[in-house]
C-alpha cells in the first residue's frame, strides 16, 4: 500500500539518489587516481584531469616498474603477505579447532587468549623485545608479532563449532585421530570460514605500513605498503628515484597515482572473492547464539 | 580389546571437565598439542611486551636495559599531567573518538535503513559491493587520494573556487579544520562495513510484522520507526556499549598519514604523541608510561562495555 503513495514515492526517488550519490563518493576518487596516473604532466599540474585520462600515456606505470625500490618493495609484500598468512592460518585453525571442543582447562586457555583482546604492552615494550629477540631488519618483524590475532580465533572457532559433531563421532569409531579429523572433515568443511578469515589476513599484511617503517632501518627493507607511505605522505622525492630529465617530463602526481594504484590493485583483484564470504563472516562473529 | 577402548573414544566429543588430569591428558593430548602455537606466539609477542612495561616505572636507557635502568617510582606518570603537550593530546584524543564513535554508529544505522528501502537487488547489490570497498583500502592509500583531492591547488578547492568563489580551504593544514575533515573521511572509509550488521538485522526482521503494520495503516516512516527500529535496537545497544572500549582509541593510521606540525594543537593524539615522544626524541620510558596510561583506562572501560553488554543484551564473547 505504502509504496504507491506520493510521499513514498518522493521518498524513493530522493533515497535512489542519495544513495547512487553516496556509492559514486566510494568509487570516484579511485576513478580519478587511475585517470591522474594516465595523464600527461601539463595535464595533471593544470587540474585538468578529472575521471578521465588527458594525453594518454603509460609513463608514469613505465617509470614505477623500473623504479627497483618500487618493485624490490612489492616482492618484499609478497612474501611478507605469502608467509604471514600461512602462519597465521596455522596457528589460529589450529587452536581454533582445538577450542572448539570440551576438554579440561579449555577456559583458562581461551582466556590467555582473549585477554590478549584486552590489554596490551604497547608501542615501546614491542619495539624493544622485536628488538632484543634480534628480528630487526628481518622479514620476521614484520610477520611474526601481528600473527596471532584473537578476534579471527573466536571466528574460525565459531566456524568450528557448526560443524555437526556426529561427523566427528563417526570419524572416531572408524578410528580417525584427532589430527585426521582435524585435516580431513574439519578444514575441508569450514572453507568458506577460512577463506574469509585468511583474505582479511592477507589485506591485512597487505596494507601494513607502520612495522615496516618502525623495524626497518632502510628503505630497501622497506613493505610496499611503507614505502608508498613515505612517497605519498612525506612526499619523499628521492624515492621516487627520479632523475632531473624525468623530472622534467613527469608529473610527481601521476607517479604517486600510478603507485598508489598498483598498491591497491591486489586488493581489487581478491575484494570479489573477499565480498562474497565477509558478510556472512562478519555477522557471524557479530551475531552470536 | 576394540569393546574396551570404544567408551573412550566417544568420550573424546563428550563433557570431560569433571576427567582427573591423567585421563584427560591420555585422551586429549592432541587438543593441548594443538593450542601449543598459538600459545608460543602469545606469551612471546602479547605478554612478552607487558613485561616491557615495568619501563614505565624506570628511566630507561637502551644501553643499560631493564636490569640496569634506575627505577623512579611514578615520575614518568606524574609528567603526563604536567607537560601540556600530552594532556592535550589526551584530550584531542577523547574528543575525535567520541565524535567517530557517535557519527560512525548513527550514520551505518541511517544508511542501512535508506539501503533496505531499495527493492532493486541489481542495484542494492551494486551500491553494497562499491560502499564496502573503501574499508578495505589501506589509510596510506586514503591519505594518498586525500592530500591530493584536499590540498590547496586539489579537486574539492578547485570546485569551490570556480562553483562559489570561495577562497582556497587548507583542510589538512587548520587546525580547526583538521578534526572535521578527520572525522568525515572516517566516515567515509568505514561506513559501507559499519552497516553490514544492521542490514543483516533488517533482513532477518519477519515480514509478518510489517504486513499487520500496514494492515494497521502504518504509512512506511511509522513502520520503520514502530518496527524496524525497535528491531535493530539490540544490535544497536551491543555496538554502543562495546565502542566505550575504544574511547582512547581516535585511530593512529589515519591521524599520522593526515597530520602534520601545524595541526599537533587539534590532531595530536595520544598514540602518535607517544611515538614522537618516545621514538623519535627517545623518552622510553615515558612514552611506555604514557601507552601504560591508555591501555589502563582502555581495559577498565572493555570490561566495563562488555559486562554491560551481556547484561542488556546478553552478549558473549565467545
Amino acid at each position: 500500500m505504502y509504496h504507491k503513495s506520493k510521499g513514498y514515492k518522493i521518498f524513493s526517488a530522493f533515497n535512489h539518489l542519495l544513495l547512487i550519490l553516496v556509492a559514486l563518493s566510494c568509487l570516484l576518487p579511485m576513478l580519478h587516481l587511475l585517470a591522474q596516473s594516465f595523464s600527461s604532466k601539463t595535464a595533471v599540474n593544470g587540474n585538468l584531469v578529472t575521471f578521465w585520462p588527458v594525453d594518454f600515456n603509460l609513463d608514469a606505470y613505465i617509470k614505477t616498474f623500473n623504479n627497483s625500490n618500487f618493485t624490490g618493495s612489492m616482492w618484499i609484500s609478497v612474501v611478507r603477505t605469502v608467509l604471514g598468512t600461512l602462519i597465521s592460518m596455522f596457528i589460529i585453525t589450529t587452536a581454533g579447532y582445538a577450542l572448539s571442543k570440551d576438554f579440561r582447562g579449555r577456559n583458562v586457555l581461551m582466556w590467555i587468549f582473549i585477554f590478549t583482546m584486552l590489554f596490551s604492552g604497547g608501542l615501546i615494550p614491542s619495539y624493544i623485545l622485536v628488538t632484543k629477540l634480534g628480528l630487526k631488519d628481518t622479514i620476521w618483524s614484520l610477520v611474526l608479532p601481528g600473527a596471532f590475532g584473537a578476534y579471527n580465533l573466536i571466528l574460525i572457532m565459531n566456524f568450528f563449532k557448526t560443524i555437526p559433531k556426529a561427523l566427528e563421532e563417526a570419524a572416531f569409531i572408524d578410528g580417525a585421530s584427532f589430527f585426521v579429523i582435524f585435516r580431513k572433515i574439519y578444514l575441508p568443511l569450514s572453507l568458506p570460514g577460512l577463506a574469509t578469515v585468511g583474505l582479511f589476513i592477507m589485506v591485512g599484511n597487505w596494507n601494513a605500513w607502520f612495522d615496516g617503517i618502525l623495524y626497518m632501518s632502510s628503505t630497501e627493507k622497506y613493505p610496499l605498503a611503507s614505502f608508498l607511505q613515505t612517497v605519498v605522505v612525506q612526499g619523499s622525492a628521492q624515492s621516487m628515484a627520479l632523475s632531473q630529465s624525468e623530472a622534467a617530463a613527469l608529473s610527481e602526481q601521476s607517479i604517486k597515482a600510478a603507485q598508489i594504484f598498483i598498491s591497491t590493485l591486489p586488493i581489487i583483484l581478491v575484494y570479489p572473492f573477499l565480498q562474497k564470504y565477509f558478510v556472512k563472516g562478519i555477522v557471524l562473529g557479530a551475531v552470536k547464539e | 580389546m576394540e569393546t574396551q577402548v570404544r567408551p573412550l573414544e566417544t568420550d573424546h566429543v563428550t563433557k570431560s571437565r569433571k576427567n582427573p588430569w591423567g585421563k584427560e591428558l591420555k585422551i586429549h593430548w592432541p587438543l593441548y598439542v594443538f593450542c601449543i602455537p598459538a600459545l608460543v606466539f602469545v606469551l612471546i609477542f602479547a605478554y612478552g611486551p607487558m613485561v616491557g612495561l615495568v619501563m614505565a616505572f624506570q628511566d630507561y636507557k637502551p644501553w643499560l636495559g631493564i636490569t640496569g635502568s634506575t627505577w623512579i617510582g611514578w615520575d614518568n606518570f606524574e609528567r603526563i599531567f604536567q607537560y601540556e603537550e600530552s594532556m592535550q593530546a589526551i584530550y584531542n584524543t577523547l574528543i575525535i573518538a567520541v565524535i567517530k564513535i557517535i557519527v560512525g554508529i548513527i550514520v551505518p544505522i541511517f544508511m542501512a535503513i535508506l539501503l533496505s528501502e531499495i527493492r532493486n537487488m541489481g542495484l542494492k547489490k551494486s551500491i553494497q559491493t562499491l560502499v564496502y570497498l573503501p574499508h578495505f583500502l589501506s589509510w596510506v592509500t586514503v591519505a594518498g587520494i586525500m592530500i591530493d583531492i584536499l590540498g590547496l591547488d586539489g579537486g574539492i578547492n578547485h570546485f569551490l573556487t570556480n562553483v562559489f568563489g570561495i577562497q582556497p580551504v587548507y583542510f589538512l593544514g587548520d587546525p580547526e579544520l583538521f578534526r572535521p575533515t578527520v572525522i568525515i573521511s572516517d566516515l567515509w572509509k568505514n561506513f559501507g562495513f559499519s552497516m553490514i550488521v544492521y542490514l543483516a538485522v533488517i533482513t532477518g526482521i519477519d515480514p509478518s510484522y510489517y504486513e499487520a503494520a500496514e494492515i494497521d495503516g502504518a504509512s512506511r516512516r511509522q513502520q520503520i520507526i514502530h518496527v524496524t527500529l525497535p528491531s535493530m535496537m539490540p544490535m544497536i545497544i551491543v555496538i554502543a556499549t562495546l565502542s566505550l572500549g575504544n574511547i582512547l582509541d581516535a585511530g593512529f593510521d589515519q591521524i599520522f598519514n593526515l597530520y602534520n606540525p601545524l595541526v599537533y594543537s587539534t590532531g595530536d593524539i595520544i598514540d602518535t604523541y607517544v611515538y614522537r615522544s618516545s621514538l623519535l626524541n627517545g623518552q622510553y620510558g615515558f612514552g611506555t608510561a604514557v601507552g601504560l596510561f591508555k591501555s589502563g583506562i582502555s581495559f577498565i572501560l572493555i570490561v566495563i562495555s562488555y559486562r554491560i553488554a551481556y547484561k542488556v543484551a546478553n552478549y558473549k564473547i565467545f
